[in-house]
């Protein structure tokens, strides 16, 4: 792990996640307002000592709102991620060890799952679901799984015919055991590095959806639906849509930066080239 | 390029497709709350939305419906939009067109400012050239287009600046300038996720190229470096950078529906949002096979396109 921290990529996404994390396990306990409480008297403020990151159309205070709604963004992108990653991986190892005509149906279901554009894939499945955090959340996780199962299938695949692996078979091992204790955890590498950088794009997709009255619902503070419903105030007061917006993308960087120097510390040949 | 690899690439994309016409029905046959109750809403007894089912066709099994469906796709014929009342084809058309211009303004513009920052950023390794565009990509990869699109508002198209227009449409034909103003923020918002992903790849495959053995010969040829940019890096890096930009035009139609919702875009996103809140099936489901289509068909002529720069993918 230390080695990631090597490099810049590395450092600044580690820097990034930290502060998520600080957000997210501590941030209703060192927010400084309520973030519910109307304030009448300073509305649409900028920045002050009062209000470090100014106050919305109700006066409510903008960074304790921002800490508030932490938990609900990232752990929306996190959980999210696990949830289509795991299925995805489940499939992905079931086509690849399976091979054959199982192998051949699973891909082609999946090609033409893949066809369709992910946030169109989404949309689709959160209007069956019906809009909320929850329906929103399996149904990012729903999206991912293609992708995620095609990547699992092709890390089993290169995995497969190892040595190690086909001295396991020669020696007898049941099927189960070759699959969790040889293939799987030498498979996971790149689906971890794909999954960091995924959680990035779950947590746009989610703020995405919340933007667009399909995920989180009022009073929610989650940071997608903290931008739309400053939007309509955004021309007298642009931190209201500023403060969440610039979250969401830093807290997106970081998983994308953190993402990259995982691969590059996992892949020694992209590692030398720095 | 054989016609035996284009024979197999197209029939695979016919797979694709059929699997997705079936993947798209599925869906919206699962959607709660059909279109007739949506349209009689809540002065619909049971016996009208009986009644009007029957009228639409919804009463009929769903292989039925999928056979009359698809049936109808082959002929050209989408349905009837059950809320507009007018052909799917005539109002999925309009869109389509229009969507097609502001994701086509959007891809051209994105390749010619990605490719060249990327090849920028490759030679000038390790410059503050290359830092500063990292950067770029890094920050632009991680902008969702709605807040990109906010930002822009907030800052180019506010009445403190109102140097552009907030939202609508212009047709080209009508006022190109008109148009060219109006497209500028929803272009500018697609392109920004994507030229930070196609530049960032493309430096990364020059810089791979760059630290080759030919180009060492290439240089130790005598040939002067410039030419050897030209003649021996860029063209291999090129393959890699058609891959990216054709994965990344599913990135755009999804998008697209995004950002025509905030710009109010008249195209197949804005479409499509609608018919979502109303339940106009035959709309979601033509909306959706379209832009799979467009993307299955897109991947096909990148494909096309890296086995004519690639030979060795030719004959894999």
């Amino acid at each position: 792990m230390p080695e990631i921290l090597r490099s810049p990529t590395g450092i600044a996404g580690a820097v990034l996640l930290s502060l998520v994390a600080v957000a997210v396990l501590a941030g209703s306990f060192v927010a400084p307002y309520d973030p519910q409480a109307f304030h009448p008297a300073t509305r649409l403020t900028g920045p002050s000592a009062a209000h470090w990151l100014g106050t919305d159309q109700f006066g409510r205070d903008l960074l304790s709102r921002l800490l508030n709604g932490a938990p609900s963004t990232i752990g929306f992108g996190l959980g999210a991620t696990l949830l289509g990653v795991g299925a995805g991986t489940v499939i992905g190892v079931i086509a690849g060890t399976a091979g054959g005509w199982v192998d051949s149906v699973i891909m082609r279901v999946l090609d033409g799952l893949l066809a369709v554009p992910e946030l169109l894939f989404t949309l689709l499945i959160v209007t069956i679901l019906g809009g909320g955090m929850g329906q929103a959340m399996l149904a990012v996780a729903l999206a991912f799984t293609p992708g995620m199962a095609r990547i699992a299938r092709s890390s089993v695949l290169s995995i497969r015919t190892r040595e190690y692996v086909l001295a396991a078979v020669a020696r007898g091992e049941p099927g189960c055991y070759i699959v969790l204790r040889e293939v799987l955890p030498n498979a996971l590498g790149p689906i971890i590095v794909e999954a960091t950088i995924r959680v990035s794009f779950a947590i746009m997709i989610g703020a995405t959806l919340g933007f667009l009255g399909l995920g989180a619902q009022p009073p929610s503070t989650e940071w997608g639906l903290m931008v739309a419903e400053g939007r309509q105030f955004m021309f007298r007061n642009p931190w209201v849509v500023a403060v969440p917006g610039v979250a969401i993308a830093l807290a997106a960087l970081g998983f994308n930066l953190f993402g990259d120097a995982l691969r590059d510390s996992l892949d020694p040949r992209r590692s030398v080239r720095g | 390029m054989t016609f035996g690899y284009l024979l197999r690439r197209l029939a695979a994309v016919l797979l694709v497709l059929f699997i997705v016409t079936f993947a798209v029905f599925a869906i919206t046959m699962i959607l709660p709350g059909n279109a007739a109750i949506m349209i009689l809403g809540e002065y619909g007894t049971p016996e009208s939305v009986a009644a009007l089912e029957r009228q639409l066709g919804l009463d009929r099994p769903w292989y039925v419906q999928y056979a009359d469906w698809v049936g109808g796709v082959l002929r050209g014929d989408l349905g009837q939009s059950l809320r507009l009342s007018l052909p799917v084809s005539e109002v999925v058309g309009q869109a389509f067109w229009n969507s097609a211009v502001l994701a086509v303004t959007a891809l051209v513009a994105v390749t010619v400012i990605a490719i060249p920052l990327g090849v920028v950023a490759a030679i000038r390794r390790g410059t503050a050239a290359d830092l500063v565009i990292g950067l770029f990509a890094y920050i632009g990869a991680s902008m969702p287009e709605f807040v990109t699109a906010t930002l822009l508002l907030v800052f180019l198209a506010g009445p403190a600046t109102g140097l552009l227009p907030a939202g609508g449409f212009v047709a080209p034909g009508e006022s190109f300038a008109g148009f060219v103003s109006h497209v500028l923020l929803p272009a500018g918002t697609l392109g920004l996720i994507l030229t930070a992903h196609i530049s960032r790849q493309v430096r990364s495959e020059m810089s791979d190229v760059l630290a080759s053995d030919y180009i060492r010969a290439a240089r130790l040829k005598g040939l002067r470096e410039r030419r050897v940019i030209r003649r021996h890096a860029l063209p291999n890096s090129l393959a890699p950078a058609v891959a990216v930009i054709s994965l990344d035009i599913g990135y755009l139609l999804g998008g697209i529906i995004v950002v025509e919702e905030i710009f109010a875009w008249p195209g197949l996103g804005r479409l499509l949002i609608y018919a979502l809140e109303n339940r106009d099936l035959p709309v979601i489901q033509a909306v959706t096979l379209l832009l799979a289509t467009v993307y299955a068909l897109s991947n096909l002529i990148a494909d096309i396109v890296i086995a004519l720069l690639d030979p060795r993918v030719r004959y894999a």
